[in-house]
């Protein structure tokens, strides 16, 4: 049987990464066409951010007037920019998973697993959607902030979108991990709430930390939500210190391969499931 | 095996269990399966839910790896090779597995493509089977607005995209209407004429009747019987006599009038009897009488020749339960 298997396996071989690269493309056409389809929920990621904003800049309005809050900047405003953002990035993706809960649903999952489909590229697929989402969303909030009277530095606009794009494919990648793990959506949604609030609180995205207590700046010092929302703050406000950006945009950029990585493998361990 | 490298599909000893929970058994869903289908040929899996019949196309489709065991498809082994496997078959699944949020010639174009077709090539090949599959004139609108049939019919020409040798087709006619039944019946048939080889799963014995040139009986994760469907029904020697009673119990008490009337194997299903003869045409008045002198009120009798549900009954002991 051996000699026969030889003979066979040649067969329509394709070099992996052009296989990767191309199937990455597919999958994220297709996951863009089903966001371009439901119109209800791409609102849906629009108005979101909005909320955000207006509430949060409302709600916490005076705190700039605390002494000792953020030293130099003027305007909660431009102080809470980043902050919903990244938190906006934050909170879209830990959705990311659904995508493959309805997928082993309905049987596309078990089809694309069992066709020549690129492991990697079905990984990138959801992750290129949930980025292209948090750029869109990103853009939204500095739109509005501007015309509220905020003002940033260009190159700071460009790390805040660099930022939130990477917090948003290392809790996307988290949430497809989890998706893989527990098929089911109930436990997915429970789990990734469970996860993403305290990052999100546990950081300076609303609040400066200088004025809470010790141990939670020392939490937020290993929370990425935090590396991404000082990064961006950082860079969006006079005399930035750049070493204090690039070391949080390098760790985040770390973490976002790792996590994808990870992720990706956790397609075994569904299989091994069926 | 010299056997086996000549087959399309060859499963050796398969086992494979799954947890059930801390502290239980493992289930053994496959228990030691062996079948092998012959290119070009239709190989039925035929048994209830439960039996093992998915877990046997998902290995061979390189879907879930067996606890142990050997599979060839195409003369691939399925566990060292599986891309290479993947490239040969298609499935089809018994949940619809088209995008439902893609339209008809989409779902087909992208599978086309994720097989390594160019973009030329994948749009005539999503228009051939359109075609093929009479779905042109839906083939803009998105898949989850498709009928049963329709998005039936769609989860086979996707299976089909690529020119597969090995088509593994899980249940494909479970919940269809009559119409949209016979219509994949005959879209199986056309295909056998073009050399794919088909495993089918099915608890349909008409299905298996029907389509397949081996049937393969399955229970607790192994086959209990294998060959041609009519070589099945005449090892069972004798047509089946069968005896409707007024009651369950008065059923049991027949099977004894029954023997006395020289008839074999009695079976008893709810209020009704089966039972083979040798001879039908004298074992009818035999039959008769003979319950008669039991004191038995008889609702009505049937002779037919061997069915595979007698094949069924005959090899896994009970009648098979459908639960669809």
């Amino acid at each position: 049987m051996t000699a026969v298997v030889a003979t066979l396996v040649p067969v329509a071989a394709e070099r992996p990464r052009w296989r990767f690269v191309r199937h990455s493309a597919y999958l994220t056409v297709r996951s863009l066409r089903t966001l371009w389809r439901v119109p209800a929920f791409a609102i849906a990621t629009l108005v979101q951010p909005v909320i955000w904003l207006l509430l949060f800049g409302q709600l916490f309005k005076s705190v700039v007037d605390i002494p000792g809050f953020a030293a130099g900047s003027t305007s909660y405003l431009e102080f809470i920019t980043p902050g919903v953002i990244i938190m906006t990035a934050l909170f879209s993706s830990g959705w990311a998973g659904t995508v493959y809960i309805d997928d082993m649903k309905r049987g596309v999952m078990d089809r694309f697993l069992a066709s020549p489909v690129s492991r990697g590229a079905m990984m990138v697929g959801t992750l290129a959607y949930q980025a292209i989402t948090t750029v869109v969303q990103t853009a939204v909030v500095f739109l509005i902030a501007v015309v509220a009277g905020a003002r940033f530095s260009p190159a700071g606009v460009g790390v805040t979108f660099l930022a939130a794009v990477l917090i948003s494919v290392i809790i996307a990648s988290l949430s497809n991990a989890l998706a893989l793990l527990l098929r089911q959506q109930e436990a997915l949604i429970g789990i990734s709430q469970f996860v993403v609030l305290p990052l999100q609180f546990v950081s300076s995205a609303l609040m400066d930390l200088a004025l809470a207590a010790a141990w939670l700046r020392g939490v937020a010092r290993v929370n990425p939500v935090d590396w991404a929302v000082v990064a961006s703050r950082e860079a969006l406000q006079a005399g930035t210190d750049w070493a204090a950006v690039l070391i949080r945009l390098g760790l985040l950029g770390a973490l976002a391969l790792g996590m994808a990585y990870v992720a990706t493998r956790a397609f075994g361990s569904y299989q091994r499931s069926l | 095996m010299p056997t086996s490298s000549m087959a399309a599909v060859t499963a050796v000893d398969l086992v494979k269990t799954y947890p059930r929970g801390r502290g239980k058994p493992r289930v053994r869903a496959l228990d030691g399966l062996t079948v092998e289908a012959a290119p070009g040929s239709v190989l039925a899996l035929l048994g209830p839910n439960g039996a093992g019949k998915s877990t046997t196309v998902r290995v061979l489709t390189t879907l879930s790896r067996p606890d142990s065991g050997t599979a060839y498809v195409s003369g691939i082994d399925v566990l060292a090779h599986p891309d290479a496997v993947r490239r040969t078959i298609g499935a089809v699944w018994q949940k619809a597995s088209s995008d439902p949020m893609a339209t008809g010639r989409e779902n087909l174009e992208l599978a086309a493509r994720i097989q390594g077709a160019s973009t030329a090539a994948a749009r005539a090949r999503a228009r051939e089977l359109l075609t093929r599959f009479d779905l042109t004139a839906d083939a803009d609108r998105l898949a989850r607005t498709y009928s049963g049939g329709m998005a039936r019919k769609l989860d086979v020409a996707i299976g089909l995209v690529h020119h597969p040798r090995v088509l593994f087709l899980d249940e494909p006619t479970t919940g269809l209407d009559p119409q949209a039944r016979a219509q994949l019946w005959r879209e199986i048939g056309r295909l056998t004429g073009d050399g794919v080889t088909i495993l089918l799963t099915t608890h349909y014995l008409d299905e298996a009747d029907r389509l397949a040139d081996r049937v393969a009986i399955v229970d607790r994760g192994r086959i209990v019987v294998e060959g041609p469907p009519e070589q099945l029904k005449s090892e069972l020697h004798g047509d089946t006599v069968q005896v409707e009673l007024s009651s369950p119990e008065a059923a049991t008490s027949a099977t004894q009038a029954l023997a006395t009337a020289g008839l074999r194997e009695a079976a008893v299903e709810g209020s009704r009897v089966r039972a083979r003869a040798d001879r039908p045409a004298t074992a009818v008045p035999a039959v008769l009488a003979a319950l008669e002198a039991a004191g038995l009120t008889v609702t009505a009798v049937s002779v037919a020749r061997p069915s595979l549900d007698d094949v069924y009954l005959r090899h896994v002991g009970r009648a098979m339960e459908v639960s669809a």
